[in-house]
């Protein structure tokens, strides 16, 4: 029985493995300059890149961050300092519950909200649909974050004359500042990797774009066009352009560990 | 822990946070709204039929979602057969056997997959996944196992399959199966564990009868909050499964997911009505993953609070 | 039941009644306590000392269910009138904690000058903060180890300092009172004595109202003492008479420790 339960960890660790020699191995071979710095080119040209596709994740992580992390950090401290009102329990089983919506449904959300009366796919129907799934994440970790802060410490600012608002923001928010910062990387992270949210918003775009009422490129949305192209040339690109994401989104995980070790060497 | 006669920053403070929390609820509501709304079209035409018509025509203005519904549930199905023995095996080896130096990178590891984006697997599944299957394990199954004589292994394996769609879930399903039920085993009390060995039990004794029984119910929401990912993983799904409006009994046949229609039709929809099927569709699959996610969170929720006895 | 004095109290507590819910922790407890005099507050645990103290800075209330009935007057004006903020009288009446609580995100100097961000008025007064924070220091006799390194974080002091530092932060803000909650308790005995010498010197600035189960601190601070039993007053008088000649048994039985 034994052996079997080494097998069964042994064969989960292997598809990554996998999953990361390849994206090394394609992923690199397809790498230069001119990948973070050029535009699509047509096939049978060469060069290109996906230069427009990266910097429109960027804008895109940083609308939804706009959007999501302060009705997060809102909502986290609701649930936090509200404990156990009515109102606390259902925010914080149906933030649960939004965490595992599909996140196609909330890019029909944005689409039929955003994009529909206007007749326009843009940047800013992407940005919201992903930050809208940022949401629920950064509430929860949020919440644990600010239920970690010990009550001495609230306490002890109130006992000197700091009002409950004050005691909330300049003490426990900035108490709890590195766990919650670590929960909003996690989020992003999430978030980064996204494509089917875009298909209906941000739609993607060959060109350099950075206005947020125009459709944008994205990394994940130009990997996908590529992967289900007929044309090798752009498999190489695809695989350049995961490697990239992956990239992006493994450092900003190891960024929200080293915020993880970073609080706690302070509270030593 | 509040002070009573608060002032006006106390009542803005208060007012902004519950402001922020309704908007959780709020925005649950206007996602049911607004693909409700979109779907309103469809399901006014076909009704209770959509659900069980296998006729995807949009050029006859025919819509059916019955293959995709069969391929959600089909490759889903497959992706926790796959997955849940695994998730568990590799949840049980990190709470109970593996060494202490080994169980921070294997758990790392298990987690990493969690964070690899979905179209990377999609495009890791395209190239390498499929031939794999094409070239090395559908000839095992079919000719070595005789699998082939069996309706699941029958017909042409082109590539894009339920098998391929099936085992790329799987892959994507498992952290989140193997975290859950990594938390649940370590919230057995020790006590239960020493009750055990101290009556004589082996290590894996005490494991099959005094552990994963009293951590059951919260396995059972783990696997059933890995159904609700797997229901609604879009593109992986879509770059592996074939894309076909088919119900068949072969797991080498090319089919359709809810979530793998939607995105494969949207941008080519021809008219409204078109778009309000593939909307209704998205409709059906909200309602199916609320439920199936609501009923996981309450499990696990209830698992923490009764101390997970079963 | 006070000590002879014909001014007015500093804290002048009627009637006060402190209740969790429905559970009643203090029973109308009247008490007198002078201006610039050492109270000290003894008894055994769970004679609901700690929750009294809580009363006399509204502290009490910030715990879930909490309530408090009766008056609490400090130069004559009741904290618990309606109009009164709590977040007023804390201005007023300082307290230091059992277990030391220093912010930990914030530096020695931030530490210290924390209270004076609590209001308008205390950051008018932010010009001299560096004054202040030096002076609060001294009184709390942490100046001299940590004059050198204001801007290290206050984790970095050990338990003693983190409490002397607490002490400091609590003076900085001038408070007319100051009230202890067995604030030696988790010390060594260096710094447990250091305290007790400032507390011996506070009495000349303000009035200290401090709780311990330690009954020779309470000798060795202390003008007057309170003795509780089960969430009543049972006897105060001053120090020197409560340990030698207490009146009620009770208090005879608790001060030459045949229970507690």
């Amino acid at each position: 029985m034994q052996a079997l339960v080494y097998l069964a960890a042994a064969v989960t660790v292997l598809p990554l493995l996998a999953i990361l020699l390849y994206l090394l191995k394609q992923g690199a071979t397809a790498l230069n300059a001119d990948f973070f710095t050029a535009l699509p080119q047509p096939v049978g040209e060469s060069g290109g890149g996906m230069g427009n596709a990266i910097i429109g994740t960027l804008i895109l992580i940083g609308v939804a961050s706009g959007v999501g992390l302060p009705v997060g950090i809102g909502a986290g401290l609701y649930l936090a300092e509200r404990r156990s009102t009515r109102l606390a329990m259902i925010v914080r089983f149906l933030a649960d519950v939004l965490n595992g919506l599909p996140s196609i449904v909330m890019g029909i959300f944005a689409w039929e909200l955003l994009v529909r009366p206007v007749h326009h796919f843009s940047a800013l129907a992407g940005g919201i649909a992903l930050g809208a799934m940022m949401v629920p994440m950064v509430t929860r970790t949020t919440e644990e974050m600010v239920r970690l802060v010990p009550t001495p410490l609230r306490e002890a600012a109130l006992a000197l004359g700091y009002s409950n608002w004050r005691t909330s923001l300049s003490i426990v928010l900035r108490t709890a500042l590195g766990g919650i910062v670590t929960g909003a990387l996690v989020a992003i992270a999430r978030i980064a990797g996204e494509t089917a949210p875009l298909l209906f918003t941000a739609f993607g775009n060959q060109f350099w774009s950075t206005s947020l009422g125009e459709p944008i490129a994205a990394l994940p949305l130009q990997i996908f066009t590529y992967a289900i192209s007929p044309y090798d040339q752009w498999h190489a690109q695809a695989w350049a352009g995961a490697l990239v994401l992956v990239g992006i989104v493994f450092l900003i995980s190891l960024a929200a560990r080293v915020a993880v070790r970073h609080r706690h060497r302070a509270e030593d | 822990m509040r002070v009573a006669g608060a002032g006006v920053g106390d009542r803005i403070y208060d007012w902004v946070i519950t402001a922020f929390a309704l908007v959780i609820p709020i925005m649950l509501v206007l996602v049911f709204a607004a693909v409700a709304e979109a779907a309103w079209p469809a399901l006014r035409s076909f009704g209770f039929w959509f659900l069980v018509s296998s006729d995807w025509n949009p050029s006859a203005g025919q819509f059916g979602a019955a293959p995709a519904i069969f391929g959600t549930i089909v490759s889903s199905a497959l992706a926790l057969l796959i997955a849940t023995p695994l998730a568990l095996g590799v949840a049980v080896f990190l709470s109970e056997l593996a060494p202490p130096w080994m169980r921070q990178p294997v758990a790392f590891t298990v987690d990493l997959l969690a964070a690899i984006p979905s179209v990377v697997y999609g495009l890791w599944g395209v190239f390498v996944l499929v031939p794999l299957l094409r070239e090395h394990v559908i000839p095992f199954l079919r000719d070595t196992l005789h699998l082939g004589a069996t309706p699941l292994f029958a017909g042409p394996a082109y590539g894009p399959s339920m098998l391929a769609a099936g085992v790329i879930l799987a892959i994507m399903v498992l952290p989140y199966i193997s975290a859950v039920s990594r938390e649940v085993l370590s919230a057995v009390p020790r006590s239960q564990r020493e009750a055990a060995l101290a009556l004589g039990a082996t290590r894996w004794e005490t494991i099959r009868d005094a552990v994963l029984p009293y951590a059951r119910s919260g396995i059972v929401g783990g696997v059933m909050l890995g159904l609700g990912r797997a229901l609604g993983e879009t593109m992986a799904v879509t770059m592996l499964i074939g894309n076909r409006h088919e119900i068949s009994a072969s797991l080498l046949a090319p089919g359709y997911t809810m979530a793998s229609l939607i995105a494969n039709e949207f941008s080519e929809a021809t008219g409204e009505l078109h778009l309000s099927a593939l909307m209704a569709v998205g409709l059906i699959l909200l309602v199916l993953t609320f439920v199936v996610n609501a009923l996981a969170r309450w499990l696990v929720w209830r698992t923490g609070r009764a101390g997970g006895a079963p | 039941m006070a000590t002879a004095t014909d001014v007015r109290p500093k804290l002048d507590v009627r009637d006060l009644s402190a209740f969790f819910g429905e559970v009643s922790a203090v029973r109308d407890v009247s008490i007198e306590v002078a201006e610039q005099q050492v109270l000290a507050v003894i008894g055994p645990s769970g004679c609901g000392k700690s929750t009294f103290l809580r009363c006399l800075n509204r502290m009490h209330e910030t715990a879930p269910h909490a309530r408090a009935e009766g008056r609490v007057l400090l130069d004559g004006r009741d904290i618990y009138d309606r109009d009164v903020s709590a977040v007023a009288v804390r201005r007023r009446v300082g307290m230091v904690f059992q277990r030391p609580a220093p912010f930990p995100t914030m530096s020695i100097r931030d530490n210290v000058a924390a209270g004076l961000a609590a209001s308008s008025a205390a950051r008018a007064r932010r010009g001299d903060r560096e004054e202040i924070v030096e002076r609060a220091l001294q009184r709390a006799a942490l100046w001299t180890e940590v004059r050198d390194r204001l801007g290290q974080s206050a984790m970095a002091l050990s338990g003693g300092q983190q409490q002397r530092l607490c002490v400091a932060r609590a003076l900085a803000t001038d408070p007319e009172v100051l009230l202890l909650d067995e604030p030696t308790a988790s010390l060594d005995p260096i710094s447990t004595q250091r305290i007790e010498e400032l507390l011996y010197e506070l009495r000349r600035e303000m009035t200290v109202v401090i709780v311990t189960h330690n009954l020779q601190q309470a000798a060795r601070v202390s003008d007057a003492t309170a003795f509780f039993l089960a969430g009543s007053l049972v006897e105060v008088a001053p120090t020197s008479e409560m340990f030698t000649a207490p009146r009620d048994e009770r208090t005879e039985a608790y001060v030459t420790g045949r229970f507690g």
